[in-house]
């Protein structure tokens, strides 16, 4: 379908599948129940699911194909979502426009940085595309926000106020970003028995943007181009020996890939209108690298997978504390109870970068493929045993 | 496309999709008929304390989630019921709000506008929270302040001291009992006038960000008009460590004040520069030089150590203050944890049972019922003698404190004694006020 494999139909029919009914997967604990603590199937954390792996997606057309590590994406991520605001800012609230200047403006900035730092690389593109983003970082922190030039509002963040022009904006319009008159936090509540789920008009926009460009990644992933990336990581050194000029290649999947962290820039700012620098740091850079190398760098499927990952970690287990501790253990006795809340206590609440790091260490020691390499491990092992009786049960083909 | 796809089950696929497709903007525009985003409709209320856990004033986060753990103990009924008893509305009964039992949440703002307004939204959204309050930084609240308007919830902010917050982004479903910049600036005056005179000359290290524009703004306009002058200032880069660069060029300036507009780890390191440098010891156009500090906290003096040692500068609030309010909150928090709140605790704890009672007298959660009993109320006993919530911007007025670091300190907590207590109609000043101007209330979001 759409040109694609068999597989690859496969892998996208079932991404598409998980996007869909993902505020029915993310609720598996019905509401009042102490588990629904570690329920994420809220339009918030939904909305970073998709818009992070966006951005995973880009970074790994970058990162995963030629191999050159920029640990400055996060500039493109918050160039974007200035731009959106911007366009919010002086047209009104629709989203059209600012998401096509956020990959617009995002990919002239890549096409500035990528064109000076690829002249480097290895360790050298790296240290080049932080030192740019820092730059960027520092710009719209402090320097672009002093009051005679006011571009970005430095740490308050830039936001709409009542007295910007709008000029598009009229009456009956949301007060909130829309899509032609669609609000984005328009949420639908469904009540199921115990359970509650909310379906929310900014997420399914969002997961709709991720499967395009999850699609535009496969096709990429799949052509000449994409084998020309590829060569690039291998052995960039023989490839220009043979005369073949490997600058455009890089430059282009550098621009991509910055144009993704554009939008998903962009998206960011479409569903909760406000662009903080803090999106530019370094920290920000460094998490869709762990992103990509969690969930496993060079697949498909994996960067989608990581950005979920740190993200759930850091939106569910940040808010478990002590009380909520008490209240799973309340059923030992007292003791016991007070010596099981004092043995995870480092583990949640403000501890949930030590879980994090954890794990990370784990998937990175036993799974250097990341998340996806444990789950074909896991499908392996399921194929083994069951390709005894019947040969072809275990290989279940999703319908086309 | 590589094959048409027209067969039965090609068609009827199609067929659904699209029909799917056609039903999705119907569904979404539906909105569920709540009179007000989250309306507690159980036993019990919930209620958001996003506070930093992690990031630079992760102390300051952890202290604050004390005093709501405290407040929402009193509020139900048990412990000893704290500024309670002091308060001077006895609309809260000790049986949760409106009868319903006070359940919290707790989320980690990192000190980032975006992580805070993520775990705000989680609140909101998730844990169906009716009020965000807390933070320790002016971006972060703004942040979230904007959000909770949007959302329909109430805010009541934690530690946020730039004019900003109650200025050019107030909003009308967000709250500010903590002073602000311009307050600091108007307690301090009358005191570095009797002390170091009127014909001093200031030199300014600022925090380069909003913060600390302000900051400096609101502090140079008050010691002008005092008869000073402002010989320089320079702003220094937020991540900065070391200051010595900066201090160097102050003391060739001619200048005999060092103003440094800096808060938490950023003062901390500027100032033990400043005293490195000599900087006390020094004689300026035959004065003693002098450093101050507009905005003080105790665990900023703890960092600081020896450093502080007769610096001035303000505060919200002390816990060394005489009062019945604040005595009775120091007693309850010190018998609780085994030591004396800071100021966050004591502008979050007052948050906290102020709009406990807001909603006791308005008789709902509705934000704008809650906004209405806030406005333009005025009340005693939670420590800053008597205060008034004023309508036009949601900012509070009271008594600001002058403190400087103690010669002789007693104890770790027993950093700072207060020099003055200057009366909030000293610190007041008009709604159109310049360095407040900018941006509009709007009126409060009730959402759903």
């Amino acid at each position: 379908m759409f040109g694609l494999d068999k597989r690859d139909t496969g892998v996208l029919i079932i991404v598409t599948l998980l996007a869909l009914f993902a505020p029915i997967i993310l609720n598996p604990f019905p509401t009042d129940s102490a588990m629904a603590q570690f329920n994420a199937g809220y339009p918030d954390l939904m909305q970073k699911f998709v818009i992070f792996g966006i951005f995973a997606i880009g970074f790994n057309i970058l990162f995963g194909l030629t191999g050159y590590l920029s640990f400055g994406h996060a500039a493109f991520l918050g160039i974007g979502s200035y731009s959106c605001v911007w366009m919010f800012k002086l047209l009104g609230y629709n989203v059209i426009p600012g998401i096509v200047l956020s990959i617009l403006i995002s990919g002239l900035f890549a096409l500035l940085i990528g064109f000076v730092s690829l002249r480097r690389s290895g360790i050298y593109f790296s240290i080049l595309t932080l030192a740019f983003a820092q730059m960027c970082f520092a710009l719209a922190y402090s320097v672009l926000s002093n009051p005679r030039f006011n571009l970005t509002n430095g740490e308050t963040g830039l936001q709409v106020y009542a007295n910007d022009p709008q000029w598009f904006h009229r009456d009956g319009l949301p007060d909130l970003p829309h899509l032609f008159g669609l609000s984005m936090r328009a949420t639908q509540k469904i009540q199921v028995g115990a359970w509650e789920f909310q379906l929310n008009a900014g997420y399914y926009m969002c997961a709709i943007v991720m499967l395009i460009c999850f699609y535009l990644a496969i096709r990429i992933f799949r052509s000449p181009f994409g084998m020309m990336l590829r060569a690039v990581k291998s052995n960039q050194q023989r490839m220009n020996y043979t005369g073949l000029n490997s600058r455009p290649y890089t430059l282009a999947a550098f621009v991509i890939s910055g144009m993704y962290a554009g939008l998903a820039g962009g998206l960011l700012s479409a569903v909760d209108p406000l662009a903080g620098a803090e999106r530019m740091q370094w920290t920000a850079s460094g998490e869709v690298v762990l992103m990509t190398i969690l969930g496993g760098a060079g697949t498909l499927i994996g960067p989608v997978l990581g950005a979920g990952f740190i993200k759930y970690f850091e939106n569910i287990f940040s808010k478990i504390n002590d009380n909520v501790l008490h209240s799973w253990f309340a059923f030992l006795p007292d003791g016991l109870e007070d010596f099981m809340v004092f043995i995870i206590h480092p583990f949640i609440g403000k501890g949930w970068h030590l879980t994090l790091g954890i794990l990370f260490m784990l998937v990175v020691i036993y799974l250097p493929g990341g998340l996806v390499e444990g789950g074909q491990r896991v499908l392996g092992w399921f194929r083994k045993r069951s390709a005894k009786p019947d040969a072809k049960a275990g290989k279940t083909e999703p319908a086309e | 496309m590589d094959k048409s796809n027209l067969s039965r089950r090609g068609v009827l696929k199609s067929g659904a999709l699209t029909s799917a497709g056609l039903a999705v903007p119907t569904i979404f525009t539906a909105q569920s008929a709540a009179a007000f985003t989250n309306e507690p409709t159980g036993g019990s209320v919930t209620l958001g304390f996003n506070v930093p856990q992690t990031g630079p004033y992760a102390d300051e986060g952890a202290d604050e989630l004390r005093a709501y753990q405290l407040a929402v103990e009193h509020i139900n009924g048990s412990g000893d019921g704290g500024m309670m008893n002091t308060f001077s509305s006895k609309a809260l009964q000790g049986n949760g709000i409106l009868g319903k039992e006070v359940k919290y949440v707790t989320g980690d703002t990192q000190t980032k506008s975006d992580a805070a307004r993520a775990s705000a939204k989680s609140m909101i959204e998730k844990d169906g929270a009716v009020m965000i309050t807390g933070g320790s930084s002016s971006g972060v609240a703004i942040a979230v302040q904007g959000l909770c308007q949007e959302a329909g919830v109430i805010f009541m902010a934690g530690l946020t001291h730039s004019n900003d917050t109650t200025g050019k982004d107030k909003k009308a479903n967000g709250f500010r009992h903590f002073f602000n910049a311009y307050m600091s600036g108007a307690a301090l005056a009358p005191v570095l006038k009797s002390l170091y005179g009127d014909d001093r000359r200031a030199y300014h290290l600022t925090a380069d960000y909003t913060w600390g524009w302000t900051q400096e703004e609101s502090i140079k306009a008050a010691t002008e008009a005092l008869g000073w002058e402002t010989v320089n200032t320079v702003k220094t880069p937020l991540a900065a460590t070391d200051f010595s660069s900066y201090i160097a060029p102050v003391l060739n300036s001619g200048a005999d004040v060092l103003v440094l507009n800096h808060y938490g780890g950023n003062m901390v390191n500027s100032l033990t520069n400043a005293v490195q440098f000599g900087l006390r010891e020094k004689q300026v156009n035959g004065k003693n030089f002098e450093i101050v500090v507009p905005l003080y906290s105790r665990l900023m003096a703890k960092g600081a150590g020896e450093n502080v040692k007769g610096i001035h500068g303000s505060t919200n609030w002390h816990w060394s203050l005489q009062d019945e309010g604040s005595q009775a909150f120091v007693r309850s928090f010190g018998t609780k944890y085994g030591f004396p709140p800071s100021q966050a605790a004591h502008t979050v704890y007052c948050q906290t049972l102020l709009y406990a009672d807001a909603v006791e007298r308005a008789g709902s959660f509705n934000p704008c019922a809650v906004a209405g009993a806030l406005e333009g109320f005025e009340f005693d006993g939670l420590g800053n003698g008597k205060t008034l919530y004023r309508a036009d911007d949601h900012q509070c007025f009271k008594d600001v404190l002058v403190v400087r670091g103690k010669e002789n300190p007693t104890s770790e907590f027993d950093l700072l004694e207060v020099v003055e207590v200057t009366p909030a109609a000293q610190v007041t000043y008009g709604v159109d006020h310049p360095m407040f101007a900018g941006g509009a209330l709007g009126s409060c979001n009730p959402g759903a």
